[in-house]
């Protein structure tokens, strides 16, 4: 069986029109969180990472007529523009689009603007698949806040099924007044920018951003390369909005993946863990690492960055991941000032150049499901 | 009982959707949460919508939260006291 | 490397009508209002289960599907949900919507992602297994072919419940079925078509 790996990428955020931009922004200890003050549902206003318009509206009519798409359909092609622009040779027969979203178009909802079928998630995938002329259907998976890393476990297992022989997997979501007011109903948005694992946290930050990344085969000699080794997701059964206090789980997928691939905990060089900064998430991740081994790995959380981009965070989180192993480096995990957990973890303070081979990336969300993904670095 | 009681009871069981329940069946000094009445953090949410919309009544700290919504008691006796409606 | 995989089990509700295993088990008289309908299931299958009534409707079908297609019991805590639909959450999407005006309600925008209904099922059967949540435009089998043999091949499952639960503008499409290793028929495009689209009458 080939393996599949982590090939070109993009992400495009308020920290970027690309990857390198998006990791430039992050050396410099920058974040998207700015204060906003355009939702009916913050009278003093609120801290979130949105993207531009009009910077969206410039870079996509380089390709495009902007007034045809909606926004969030320009942040997905955009994305995906530039990982067709970086790969060789991409075949539109063999290449499959998975699309992770929590929400996509909602911001359309009631509004009258386009036809109203671009409200359903599978006609803003089609309109994108179409844009780049890809024959095969559009996948969607819409699985709360693990649908990025999810949606790279999907990819990897089509792959497998022999459905097409690569994939592209691309996630996006918008701060709009639809989620802002609702987690704002769940009082868990934070007054300041999210403080991920810190005791002075109080909830979280939204953002928006879009990301995508090729998934295939490698038969090039490239040195160092990241493989996708496997995915397990678990359902905690406990509650549908509040994660389990025991990060039951979130433990179970990270040892029933340690168990299939018999790794070890002390093997894990990097956890780029989901760190929302609310304050039963956190605990309950730190509860889980605990219970998996993991207080000694370097963790991090880039919701300090980016704040919680729904269904893209944790596709942008396994790219940074993916760069994190090639670059050897760790990401300080932003806005962290002291331990606001329970259990012991090492979260990563400074950037710091360290040797990386093996990284778990994890996921929690709504639904209580859960995820836990081994990627690593190939030397040849 | 109360009006206030009664009323409250009523719309708890309407905007909690506890569908299988009568009014006659929540005692005034019940635990909402926990062993008595069984509601939850969406429930507690949802509690603190019902108290702006009906009673004018803003809860700004989600913590406030535990104590008035002990039982139905606890509920009315914070009504009664900073009802603006 | 093709695995076999039998098609034990499987329910459908369309046009206020359940079957199971195609054969007809409850009717309710037809354009009746949703909740009305769901909750003449509950009362007919004689389920207990004070959560039903919190559900938002899409999360009912998946639930109630679930009761008939395993007789209310789940052997094995390890079976997958694979599950999928067209309309996502949207029926709930607009229902919240409705709210935002004056007091967005949380218990409505917890529905509103469609993978809550795994969740629901998950907590009623205590099944910490694999889930996923996918979205297409109609009801394709090859992708819950696809999805459910990798999970078989991985070792992740040996049984595995696939739902489409579809839900918008009042109307609504499910169907349920159960995959294990043996014991049932094939596990393929066409018998999965014919289960899904019978003749009935």
């Amino acid at each position: 069986m080939s393996r599949n790996y982590l090939l070109s990428d993009s992400i495009i955020s308020p920290l970027g029109f690309g990857t390198l931009e998006n990791l430039k922004a992050i050396q410099n200890f920058d974040s998207a969180l700015k204060h906003h003050n355009n939702s009916k549902f913050f009278k003093n206003g609120y801290y979130a990472g949105l993207i531009d318009i009009e910077r969206i509206n410039d870079e996509f009519s380089k390709h495009a007529d902007p007034v045809k798409y909606t926004k969030l359909e320009k942040l997905l092609i955009l994305s995906i523009k530039q990982v067709f622009d970086q790969s060789n040779s991409v075949d539109l027969n063999a290449t499959g689009l998975i699309i992770s979203t929590t929400k996509g178009n909602i911001d359309l909802l009631g509004t009258g603007e386009f036809s109203s079928d671009r409200i359903y998630l599978w006609k803003m995938a089609k309109i994108v698949a179409e844009f780049f002329g890809l024959k095969h259907k559009p996948i969607i998976v819409s699985n709360a806040c693990i649908s990025g890393a999810l949606a790279i476990k999907t990819a990897n297992d089509l792959i497998e099924a022999r459905r097409f022989s690569n994939a592209i997997v691309a996630g996006g979501d918008l701060v709009s007044e639809f989620v802002l007011s609702g987690f704002q109903s769940f009082q868990a948005i934070s007054p300041k920018p999210c403080r991920p694992f810190s005791n002075d946290r109080e909830g979280v930050s939204l953002g928006e951003a879009a990301a995508a990344v090729l998934i295939g085969p490698d038969f090039s000699k490239d040195q160092g390369k990241i493989q996708y080794i496997d995915a397990v997701t678990a359902n905690d059964a406990n509650h549908i909005s509040g994660p389990s206090r025991t990060g039951e789980g979130l433990f179970k997928s990270i040892n029933r993946l340690f168990e299939r691939n018999n790794i070890e905990s002390s093997q894990i060089d990097y956890l780029s863990a989901h760190g929302t900064a609310t304050n039963y998430n956190d605990a309950m991740e730190a509860i889980a690492f605990d219970r998996a081994g993991l207080n000694n790995t370097p963790v991090n959380s880039l919701k300090g960055y980016y704040g919680h981009t729904l269904g893209t965070s944790a596709l942008i989180e396994s790219i940074i991941t993916k760069h994190s192993l090639l670059k050897d480096k760790l990401y300080a995990s932003l806005n962290f000032t002291a331990s606001g957990v329970s259990k012991d973890l090492n979260i990563i303070q400074d950037h710091e150049n360290r040797e990386l081979s093996l990284a778990l990336k994890t996921a929690s969300g709504f639904g209580g499901c859960n995820l836990a993904m081994l990627l690593k670095k190939e030397r040849i | 009982m109360s009006d206030l009681h009664t009323e409250l009871k009523k719309s708890i069981i309407e905007q909690l959707n506890l569908e299988d329940m009568e009014v006659s069946e929540i005692e005034n000094d019940e635990h909402l949460f926990g062993d008595g009445l069984g509601l939850d953090s969406i429930d507690a949410l949802e509690l603190i919508v019902l108290l702006e919309k009906d009673y004018g009544i803003k809860l700004t700290d989600p913590n406030q939260g535990k104590e008035i919504f002990n039982s139905i008691n606890t509920m009315a006796d914070f009504i009664e006291k900073n009802r603006v409606r | 490397m093709s695995i076999e995989l039998s098609i034990i089990n499987s329910v459908t509700i369309r046009d206020s009508k359940v079957y199971k295993n195609g054969q007809l088990i409850f009717k309710s008289e037809p354009d009746l209002v949703i909740s009305k309908f769901l909750k003449g299931i509950y009362r007919d299958q004689n389920l207990k289960y004070p959560k039903f009534f919190k559900m938002d409707s899409l999360s009912k079908f998946g639930y109630l599907g679930v009761e008939i297609l395993t007789n209310a019991n789940i052997q094995d805590k390890e079976t997958a949900l694979i599950f999928a639909n067209s309309a996502s959450s949207l029926e709930t999407d607009e229902a919240y919507a409705r709210t935002m005006a004056e007091f967005p309600s949380p218990s409505l925008f917890v529905y509103t992602l469609p993978n809550i209904m795994l969740g629901e099922i998950s907590i009623r059967h205590q099944l910490r297994s694999e889930n996923i949540f996918l979205v297409s435009e109609a009801f394709d089998p090859a992708l819950f072919i696809d999805y459910s043999r990798g999970l078989f091949q991985q070792e992740k499952a040996d049984k595995v419940l696939c739902g489409w639960v579809n839900l918008h503008n009042n109307e609504y499409d499910v169907f349920l079925w159960e995959i294990a290793r043996s014991g049932g028929i094939d596990f393929n495009e066409e018998e999965l078509k014919k289960l899904y689209l019978p003749t009935h009458e």
